[in-house]
């Protein structure tokens, strides 16, 4: 069930040379530095060759055509799914689900399983560094079934406290809904001990794994996961697809968000009746060739090794706090390296994260600004935004250091050098 | 250095001329951005907050009993660059009248100082949001008078 054996040793230079678009450098002859990975990723040639591989030769719709291109197209995506399920250890490959992505997925999982288990008074249990994909959706769903929201507190470093975990979790508690790492904090959440909680207090588990499934190994059977939801653009992949996990026996206790095309059993004129699982949640035609794409990309990611990957953005995490905290009025929020992924979020005193991602945009370093779709989160940190920097398997010890120029050729613009 | 509240806007094309590329035009923006008096504390409410902008705004109307009256627009940014592009907004809009107010078109200005171009949308939604208030008590502005 390993996804880690690599073909190859970590060669940074080599994996970066797959990636055109890192090869062409800026305006003013300025390489890109690309740190904004934990918004979407970039994309391997083999990729973007696959999606085009598609369209030229033999596109057609899915699950339609008995001829020639739909039977392929058909192969070629029921391979992508396979391949995801293999990806995610998921024991069953109608598991796997194609969406939009992970808030599409999330949303079908709030909904669809949400509206018809979730009675008034049930709790659903969320917390506050999770990405607004994986709050408000159930703050909906909690509206409409008069379910309550409650939250796991956060620790003062970022950290789930597990040790006030009974405070909230309780035999109300339905669903636990989680991520797998945070956006913003880069925190790597205990899922297998909180999988066992949630389910000995009667509750299922949700793994919100934008983040965590492109950079860490993801076992859903092993942490008995009951709902993982992941992007494909996160993971090297095309933008528009994303996969939702849901185990076989939830699956068929969840009603679909979408219904129409492909879904159904059997249409009469006053009432329909669902596919099983995967259909059954696919209706209309979904996003093919990027679907077939996002296969490549598991394929590109195994065939490096998750944990050649990791190992090579725990360093790169470690030299970024390393070389940060070097600067005088620096704040990166969240944990202490062991705790978290290569996601660093930080603010510098009187410098505003607009202007500062603006200057470093004027050096060809791209990170986010602003508060990373975690409301709540910044609300608790009291800021009202920050900078990010979150690395991806073709950064290098480089990008750390011209970060960091870039940070002192900001700082001294603000006149805050 | 020109002080930002004394700056017109036919000194600002003056300057942006100069200004060979966005570089250029960005540290001019930061230095505007310095030398923009700050709003009090006091100034600094939800109310007077401009929204639709990624860093805090806050911009008030004053009007001045000038013949005619005219108003004068005072706003910050906890953004350096966001109060240099105020700078270019108090040039532009202050110290006339609530009627000239409204007959100004930003977007050609903006376009004239090459800021158009160099601007994320998201920054061009924020700038055009003040746009927008500035306007909004311009016509408050004219109906008080009325």
């Amino acid at each position: 069930m390993s996804n880690s054996t690599p073909q190859r040793t970590f060669d940074v230079e080599a994996i970066r040379r797959d990636f055109p678009i890192l090869q062409k450098p800026l305006p003013k002859g300025l390489p890109v530095t690309y740190l904004d990975n934990g918004a979407s990723a970039q994309k391997p040639q083999c990729v973007i060759d696959k999606e085009s591989e598609v369209y030229e030769n033999y596109y057609a719709n899915a699950y339609r055509g008995v001829y020639r291109f739909g039977a392929l197209v058909d192969e070629q995506l029921e391979g992508a799914r396979e391949k995801a399920r293999h990806l995610i250890g998921a024991k069953h490959v109608e598991e796997v689900i194609f969406t939009a992505g992970s808030t599409m997925s999330l949303n079908m999982v709030a909904s669809g399983w949400g509206r018809r288990h979730l009675q008034p008074s049930d709790e659903i249990l969320l917390n506050e560094m999770e990405h607004h994909a994986n709050l408000v959706p159930w703050q909906q769903i909690a509206a409409q079934t008069r379910a309550v929201c409650r939250f796991i507190p956060l620790t003062a470093d970022g950290r789930l406290d597990m040790t006030r975990l009974d405070e909230v979790l309780t035999s109300k508690t339905k669903v636990l809904t989680v991520t797998g790492m945070s956006n913003v904090l880069g925190t790597i959440n205990p899922v297998k001990e909180l999988a066992a909680r949630a389910h000995a207090a009667g509750a299922i588990i949700v793994v919100d794994g934008a983040q965590s499934v492109p950079h860490l190994v993801t076992d859903v059977a092993d942490a008995d996961i009951d709902f993982l939801a992941f992007s494909g653009h996160k993971l090297y992949g095309p933008s528009g697809v994303g996969i939702l996990y849901g185990k076989q026996a939830l699956l068929a206790e969840t009603d679909p968000l979408l219904t129409g095309g492909h879904m159904i059993d059997r249409v009469y004129r006053d009432r329909s009746t669902w596919a099983a699982s995967p259909a059954k949640f696919e209706a209309g035609t979904g996003p093919i060739a990027q679907a077939i794409a996002l296969g490549t990309a598991i394929d590109y990611v195994s065939g490096i090794g998750f944990d050649a990957m990791h190992a090579h953005e725990r360093q790169l995490a470690a030299h970024a706090h390393q070389r940060l905290n070097e600067f005088r009025g620096m704040r990166i929020y969240g944990p202490s390296l062991e705790h978290k992924g290569a996601i660093i979020s930080f603010a510098i005193d009187g410098a505003h994260p607009e202007d500062l991602a603006q200057l470093l945009d004027r050096r060809g370093v791209f990170v986010r600004h602003g508060h990373h779709c975690t409301m709540p989160l910044h609300d608790l940190l009291g800021v009202s935004a920050t900078v990010r920097a979150s690395f991806g398997v073709y950064n290098t010890l480089a990008d750390v250091d011209a970060l960091i120029e870039a940070l002192e050729f900001a700082l001294g613009r603000l006149r805050l050098a | 250095m020109t002080v930002a509240e004394e700056l017109t806007i036919d000194e600002l094309y003056e300057e942006f001329e100069e200004l060979a590329d966005w570089d250029e035009r960005c540290d001019y923006l930061i230095d505007l951005g310095f030398n923009l008096p700050q709003l009090p504390d006091d100034v600094r409410t939800d109310e007077n907050k401009v929204h639709g902008c990624q860093s805090n705004v806050w911009l008030v109307a004053e009007m001045k009993p000038t013949e005619p009256p005219t108003l004068e627009f005072i706003a910050n940014s906890d953004a350096i660059i966001v109060n240099g592009l105020i700078a270019v907004l108090t040039a532009l809009f202050s110290h006339q009248t609530p009627e000239r107010v409204l007959e100004i078109d930003a977007q050609e200005v903006f376009g004239r100082l090459g800021l158009e171009r160099h601007l994320s949308p998201q920054r061009r939604n924020g700038l055009y949001s003040m746009v927008d208030r500035v306007r909004q008590l311009a016509v408050e502005a004219a109906a008080r008078s009325t």
